[in-house]
């Protein structure tokens, strides 16, 4: 069974050159095209042949020539106690993460890498910014094994117990939740986006030259209508308002393709699965990916939810990790379903829902009271300003609405802001816009901070910061009694466990 | 609830330190004054008797009120750091969280014999803590106790 580890540096696979080269050539098609179309345009074809051909060849050649070398001096070795890779044409690096630092591994397909069976392996740690190893690209089998061997390692921190053939992947998956294609496209319905709107209209500017017409001149596009248009023209009024809904009808139309779109190519065959290593999330219509999340170092949930997807029940569901510091990768575990859907999912990563015992707790009204009369102080500024300036209107206008918001907003958050702490967890309910919850366990947070401000030491109240490993929890305008007696109890639980079987949550000597 | 008798009091040599530091910011503040006291025309004072109260201020009652607002304690195997004067901060971090600790001694620390301790946990928001104003060999002293504090048998 058990087969000693092959510790000669490898290179990745051969065709990653190729890939790179393919992916290299579609970057340069579109210069390339344009700088032809600029040469063309002076007229002259035996330029293009004496100069542009030779030295887009030129290009192309050193390119290819230097992807070339970079996969030549690229290899990974497989240790004992972690994985080395060893790169670069000029300057060398090499790079060294113990197994145990190894948060997650990802494999990610590209399209073009997909065409031929190529993944790339990335090895998330949890350090800050984008520090992670990443091989591109090899065999999914390859890639397949490397997951299985980093994994063993880690669990069994000893070498050599690895074989070859006990990796087969014959264990039984439990699907926890997956996407129908219907699915996927109702989830895009709610990801319509204004900003590709937005990007549109910019790029219709940028490229004006190409319309046969001048998009943001009025009167060009009077003349346009006014041909087969003209009897709408004498509709007057009536026309106008036709077009102004055509026009936001086609806008609404662009955002919602857009949308459904976007959300397609990331969404497709999304697929979460319980296996023995944790939660296996696949997704991804040309990019697929998959990512594995072993359940026992989810730090906590965060349930978020939308304006208007919150009125048909739909939520989404996010584990907070170390790995999601690096912000390599998306964490979500379900990025559209009903909270019934959602619930089996919570229990697998050991977590549990609010129930009904819940004693939820609303900040004090001291505190919103004060963000009130702040945002109200901000604007009365603004106000006198405006006044001095001899805008009496503005003067009037801003108080008015300032007040008016912010007493709304401040309002629904005093409502809809709650949190409480129950026997092994924490919860806290934020944002009345696009409210959500976030579930973490006491014993996994890192810290408690009492934070206070002139104003809350005035008041009598204070904001509780918990330091989470991979995202941020807090608790404003707790009353300073409260504040005092939650941090006592977080303590309490904190202090049963250490660090490491936190990052683990699982006892290592038994 | 408030456990603010606990705490430890700072180094008193922190004091000094911060009234060093202030007077460095003094005599930059005091080059603008004169600067701009000699720009406009006649010796007026206007600009020179608020520089020298700010200055007053700031030797006298700011290295007194930071060192005042500041205190630490280890009880419980856990770290606590009390800081702030304006905006109060109130941190604890049990030993069993600690990832790892430093002790830093700047230019200055260095010329009155302190040090800073500085504790980091996981993750990146909010994730350290640190506590000037320590004597050496008592910052030292407090890294050897959280170290020992940190299970050695667990990976």
């Amino acid at each position: 069974m058990s087969e000693t580890l092959d510790t000669a540096p490898r290179r990745t696979d051969p065709r990653t050159f190729v890939v790179r080269a393919m992916s290299l050539l579609s970057q340069l098609v579109f210069p390339i095209l344009l700088g032809g179309f600029a040469i063309l345009d002076e007229g002259d074809f035996d330029d293009v042949v004496t100069y542009f051909v030779p030295l887009v060849l030129a290009v192309v050649g050193a390119n290819i020539l230097f992807a070339y070398l970079r996969w030549r001096r690229l290899t990974y070795t497989v240790g004992e106690a972690d994985i080395r890779v060893e790169s670069g044409v000029l300057s060398r690096s090499a790079r060294s993460v113990p197994y145990e630092r190894i948060q997650d591994v990802s494999l990610e397909q590209k399209p073009i890498p997909r065409l031929f069976g190529l993944v790339e392996v990335k090895f998330e740690t949890g350090a800050g910014g984008g520090d992670d190893i990443a091989l591109t690209y090899l065999p999914a089998s390859e890639g397949e094994r490397l997951r299985e061997l980093v994994r063993s390692l880690r669990e069994e921190g000893a070498v050599a117990q690895v074989g070859g053939d006990n990796l087969a992947p014959a264990e039984q998956a439990q699907v926890l939740f997956a996407m129908s294609p219907k699915r996927v496209v109702t989830f895009g319905l709610f990801e319509f986006s204004l900003a590709i709107v937005a990007v549109l209209g910019g790029l219709a500017q940028q490229f004006d030259v190409l319309l046969p017409f001048e998009i943001w001149d009025w009167r060009a596009w009077r003349e346009q209508l006014a041909g087969p248009g003209q009897w709408l023209a004498g509709l007057g009024s009536l026309a106008q308002a036709i077009g102004i809904m055509v026009a936001f009808g086609s806008l609404l139309l662009v955002g919602v393709a857009t949308g459904v779109t976007r959300t397609a190519l990331r969404e497709w065959g999304f697929r979460l699965e319980r296996s023995d290593k944790g939660l296996r999330r696949r997704r991804g219509l040309l990019t697929r990916t998959d990512l594995v999340m072993p359940v026992h170092r989810v730090q906590a949930l965060r349930i978020g939810t939308g304006l208007v997807r919150r009125l048909f029940g739909w939520h989404s569901l996010k584990l907070v990790s170390l790995a999601s510091d690096s912000g390599s990768a998306n964490h979500e575990a379900v990025p559209f379903a009903q909270m019934e859907e959602i619930a089996p999912v919570v229990a697998e990563t050991g977590f549990t829902l609010p129930g009904d015992g819940i004693e939820w707790h609303r900040a004090m009204p001291a505190y919103r009271i004060d963000g009130f009369l702040l945002g109200l102080a901000a604007m009365s500024a603004i106000a006198i300003g405006a006044a001095l300036l001899g805008r009496a209107d503005l003067a009037l206008l801003l108080p008015l609405l300032g007040g008016l918001w912010f007493g709304t907003h401040e309002y629904l958050r005093w409502r809809w802001d709650l949190h409480a702490i129950g026997p092994s967890q924490l919860y806290v309910r934020h944002g009345w816009f696009a409210p959500s919850l976030a579930i973490a366990a006491r014993e996994k947070l890192q810290s408690v901070e009492i934070v206070r401000n002139p104003l809350a030491r005035l008041r009598g109240y204070a904001d509780v910061h918990f330091g989470l490993a991979g995202g941020r929890l807090r608790m404003r305008g707790v009353a300073l009694a409260d504040a005092w007696r939650i941090r006592e109890a977080v303590l309490e639980s904190m202090a049963e466990q250490d660090f490491s079987d936190v990052i683990e949550s699982r006892a290592v000597r038994d | 609830m408030n456990h603010a008798d606990q705490l430890i009091a700072l180094d008193p040599a922190y004091k000094s330190m911060v009234r060093l530091q202030m007077s460095i910011v003094a005599v930059a503040l005091l080059v603008a004054a004169t600067i701009a006291e000699v720009a406009i025309s006649g010796w007026t004072g206007a600009v020179w008797i608020p520089a020298l109260l700010v200055i007053a201020y700031a030797l006298i009652r700011v290295p007194l009120r930071r060192y005042n607002a500041r205190g630490y304690s280890l009880e419980q195997e856990r770290l606590r750091v009390v800081r702030g004067v304006i905006f109060r901060a109130d941190t604890v971090v049990p030993f069993g969280r600690v990832q790892h600790i430093d002790v830093g001694q700047g230019p200055l620390e260095r010329a009155y014999g302190l040090a800073t301790l500085t504790v980091h946990t996981a993750g990146t928001h909010n994730a350290s803590v640190s506590l000037p104003g320590l004597r050496h060999e008592e910052a030292t002293a407090m890294r050897e106790r959280i170290r020992a504090a940190i299970r050695r048998d667990t990976r």
